[in-house]
Formats: C-alpha cells, sequence, structure tokens
C-alpha cells in the first residue's frame, strides 16, 4: 500500500465519480477514459502487465472512441432541459449504496483471512501465450467467435433499415 | 488494511460508481458506460485475487481478466450499435421517454 497506490486509486475514483456526474456528455466519456487509465495503472501495480496494457489498447483505444463517435452520432451532448437524472434516481442510488455497503462489509470482515503477500509473480508474455494456445485454448476459440458475432451484429442492427420503418 | 483489501475496496467503490450510474442517468450511451465501469472493477478484482493469491503461476485470474476484457468490448460494441439504432427510429437516447414495447 505505497503512496502510488492511493494517489491512482483516487484518480481512477475521481474518473468514475466525474464520468457519471457530470451534464456534458463529451465530458463524461473524458472522465472516463482517465478512469480506464487509472485502472490500468492499478493492473501495472499488480504486476500483471500484459492485462494493463490490454487494457489500454482495448479501452482506452477502442471503447472510449466507440463511445465518442456514439455521442457525436446521436448527437447528444447537450445538456436535456429536464435533468440529467431519470425521474427514479432515488431509488438508483439507495441500491448502489446498499450494494457498495454489503461488499465493503464482506471485504473488511474477512481481510484477515485473505492471503499474504506473496513475491511478486513474473509473467511473460510467452507463459500467457503458452497458456492461451493450451490450457484456454476451448475459451479462446469461444471468444473469437463471439467477437465475430458482435462485430456482425453490431454491423448490422446500425445499418440503415428499409425507409418504410419512419 | 492487507492490500487486496485495499484493491478490493477501490473495486468495490467503482462498481458502486458504476451501478448508481446505470440506474440514474437518463441517458442511454451514460448507462453503458456505467455498466463499462462496473464490468472493469470486476477485472480489478481478478487481478489482485490473481495477485495475492495463493498460485498465480497458473495464471487463471489473470486468463479470466483478459477473457472479460474481450467479451467487454463485444459488449460495447453491440451496445452502442443498439443506441445507435433506437435513436434512428426514437430520435432521442432518453431513457424516460422509451417506454413503449412496439416501435
Amino acid at each position: 500500500m505505497g503512496f502510488f497506490f492511493y494517489v491512482i486509486a483516487a484518480l481512477t475514483l475521481a474518473g468514475g465519480l466525474t464520468a457519471v456526474l457530470l451534464k456534458n456528455t463529451v465530458h463524461c466519456a473524458l472522465s472516463l477514459t482517465v478512469a480506464f487509465a487509472g485502472l490500468a495503472l492499478l493492473f501495472l501495480r499488480l504486476d500483471a502487465q500484459f492485462v494493463g496494457f490490454a487494457q489500454i489498447l482495448v479501452y482506452i483505444g477502442a471503447v472510449a472512441i466507440l463511445v465518442v463517435f456514439a455521442i457525436l452520432l446521436t448527437r447528444s451532448s447537450e445538456t436535456p432541459k429536464d435533468g440529467v437524472f431519470s425521474s427514479t434516481w432515488l431509488a438508483g442510488l439507495a441500491i448502489a449504496a446498499a450494494v457498495f455497503a454489503v461488499l465493503g462489509w464482506a471485504v473488511l470482515q474477512s481481510a484477515s483471512t485473505l492471503p499474504n503477500e506473496s513475491a511478486a509473480p513474473t509473467v511473460t508474455v510467452e507463459q500467457i501465450g503458452q497458456a492461451l494456445m493450451g490450457r484456454y485454448v476451448l475459451p479462446l476459440e469461444i471468444v473469437a467467435l463471439l467477437l465475430t458475432a458482435a462485430l456482425i451484429g453490431a454491423v448490422i442492427i446500425a445499418m440503415h433499415e428499409n425507409e418504410e420503418v419512419k | 488494511m492487507t492490500p487486496l483489501a485495499g484493491y478490493l475496496l477501490v473495486a468495490a467503490l467503482l462498481f458502486a460508481i458504476g451501478l448508481a450510474g446505470a440506474l440514474t442517468r437518463r441517458n442511454a450511451i451514460l448507462v453503458l458506460i456505467g455498466i463499462e465501469l462496473m464490468l472493469n472493477s470486476a477485472n480489478l478484482n481478478f487481478i489482485a485475487f490473481w495477485r495475492y493469491g495463493p498460485h498465480p503461476e497458473a495464471l487463471t485470474g489473470m486468463m479470466f481478466a483478459v477473457f472479460s476484457i474481450a467479451v467487454a468490448a463485444a459488449e460495447a460494441a453491440v451496445g452502442l450499435g443498439l443506441v445507435i439504432s433506437i435513436h434512428r427510429r426514437a430520435k432521442t437516447i432518453d431513457l424516460d421517454l422509451m417506454n413503449r414495447m412496439k416501435g
């Protein structure tokens, strides 16, 4: 638990908080990018270099850009007149607070029995590749199938339909 | 507080923030942003347990996080495609105004 952990955690949480609180949707997308970057730094601090860089590539490089594209395509960046929060925001906030209370209580209750700080595991990309091609080859194939299906599905869903639906 | 508990608390807080965003915002894209935050906090849990767990050389938590990132990317693509399709039909992505089942 170094000083840097607190700095990165504060950065990540601030990014997440502003991403759901700001009024302008474009600002929300930019705060989301900050939260993703903070999470990538947390992964790097946990000695998971591969996942950290995959997070940067996939989330900051692809998902954040996709979100910005969707915001611009739907012209939703201007603030609506009657507020940005839904009519049932109080119930949503209560549910989220209850979920955090349960999770935090569980973490703090069980912290003493959780494993120790072992030495930092050294994982090379070669080991990850061996694992992906060996023990995890079936999930890898399924993910490939899923990504193909999602690619085709996203294109078909967002494609222009016949004019008669208008 | 052990390091693992610190990471788990950060993940729990980020999950709650994402859940609050998904449940309280009216804009459909902001709801998707909240869901992305929730998926990411779950990834942080996987990596923290992998790092402080008993067998890090088995790579289980890391592999789960990698696959979870791939699934989340697919989810984001399809979800944003749905939002664009809804915007084309209903001319809005305000979830409070989407109260009809048919077109």
